[in-house]
């Protein structure tokens, strides 16, 4: 998801007589759903799973603006070039919350953002791929944002209060994103031949990656039972994924396009869409590193944060001198 | 040189005339940025008529360790909820 695989620090979930008496009590209060805030006692291991999540959650909506702010000098009209921009924006102002909560678990963002420059954090994975016509616009809003509110959703449940009510703000913002995507492949849909080939051509590209935002397979997925006990991941990769091709398949046969996936089909049985083998040497190379887009990503955050740079000095020189006359 | 901008939390008033509340927090290096900055972030959709800002640095917190004996003396005082006394059905308007 916007945070994959991430590492618990835990090889196996303990048995409640492991825990420490401290971390037992803790854990009461994760199971009767008191949330946990800042100040309160929590296991050091929660502490640093939380601060890799939600840096990593953070970090995909900044560096997620990049994809879609490609295109914003080139939007087919004023009015989506309008649209584009506000949903670029919101983008930042979620990574913001999200810094926020990240902060209050005592670390600055300054640290956060040092180790997404320096290759240590990550981001999610659908990032690294590249917005090659106005359809991936339409995509992304439609798939992947469609995908981040199907895990986010859950997440505003989460145990711990900061991320939750971050999440809480995220989920009323995030439903625009997902329509403004839509909308831009009815219109495609419902143009000429080339504009419909081109929402296609859009769908072929990003519906894989897509699915492997929501993380391996469970049965890889070691850190999984852990983050589960502790309520802050609360439905599992492979429930997710489900929910999103259920979700999805339909709302691409509205539109008359059709997913790249020769076995996806109706089981009446299970109740659910059967969908073919996921690539996951592709996302397991993506995330190393080795996807389309990963170094250009990646430069263009620390161009920006070395360039701006005197800018941050500078506000900071001068609010401290007006503080100064102020005193004397 | 580089230091960090300071960390500010963010309190907004709603339309309907309710107090200020607690939305989140932001770096800016003054005051008048924070307010700004607040408004960029915390207010895209209308969401406030009127904004706080506040050092974190500066807010005193209630220590969560302290909780029994901060609040404990108050659960223990019931009578202070209308509902611990019983009115009889027949008696009307109180």
């Amino acid at each position: 998801m916007y945070a994959q695989m991430v590492d618990t620090g835990a090889k196996r979930l303990r048995s409640l007589d492991e825990l420490s008496s401290e971390e037992r009590e803790f854990q009461a209060r994760i199971d009767a759903d008191i949330k946990i805030e800042p100040k309160d006692w929590m296991p050091e291991a929660y502490r640093k799973t939380l601060i890799r999540q939600i840096s990593q959650h953070a970090h995909s909506e900044i560096v997620g603006m990049l994809p879609e702010g490609n295109w914003i000098t080139r939007a087919p009209s004023l009015k989506r070039k309008a649209i584009l921009m506000a949903k670029v924006q919101d983008e930042a102002g979620h990574g913001l919350y999200l810094y926020c909560a990240a902060e209050t678990l005592g670390v600055s963002r300054d640290e956060l953002i040092a180790d997404l420059h320096s290759g240590k954090a990550k981001y999610s994975s659908i990032f690294n791929y590249p917005t090659l016509t106005w359809a991936d616009i339409g995509a992304i809003g439609w798939l992947v944002d469609g995908a981040a509110i199907m895990n986010q959703i859950p997440l505003c449940r989460c145990s711990f209060g900061p991320y939750s009510r971050a999440m809480i703000r995220v989920c009323k913002e995030e439903s625009f994103h997902q329509r403004q995507g839509f909308d831009i492949m009815m219109t495609l849909c419902r143009g000429s031949a080339e504009q419909k080939a081109m929402a296609q051509d859009a769908l072929n590209r990003w519906w894989w990656p897509s699915l492997m935002m929501f993380g391996p397979p469970d049965a890889t997925s070691v850190h999984s039972a852990q983050s589960a006990q502790w309520k802050i991941k609360m439905l599992s990769n492979d429930e997710l994924r489900q929910r999103f091709v259920d979700q999805t398949v339909p709302q691409a046969d509205y539109l008359g396009i059709s997913m790249p996936d020769a076995e996806l089909k109706w089981n009446a049985e299970r109740a659910h869409y059967d969908f073919g083998p996921i690539d996951w040497d592709e996302l397991y190379s993506v995330v190393k590193g080795n996807g389309p887009c990963n170094r250009e990503r990646l430069r263009a955050r620390v161009e920006a944060w070395e360039d701006g740079a005197w800018v941050r000095n500078a506000a900071m020189a001068h609010a401290e001198k007006h503080a100064a006359r102020k005193a004397a | 040189m580089s230091h960090e901008w300071p960390l500010w939390e963010i309190f907004i008033r709603s339309q309907h005339g309710l107090a200020h509340k607690h939305v989140g927090s932001l770096h800016a290096p003054d005051a008048e940025m924070a307010v700004k900055n607040a408004r960029d972030v915390y207010t895209r959709r209308n969401e406030g008529v009127s904004i706080w800002v506040v050092k974190s640095a500066d807010i005193v917190a209630s220590s969560p360790g302290k909780k029994e004996p901060m609040f404990e003396p108050a659960s223990s005082k019931v009578y202070r909820h209308p509902t611990f006394f019983p009115m009889p059905d027949e008696v009307k308007h109180i």
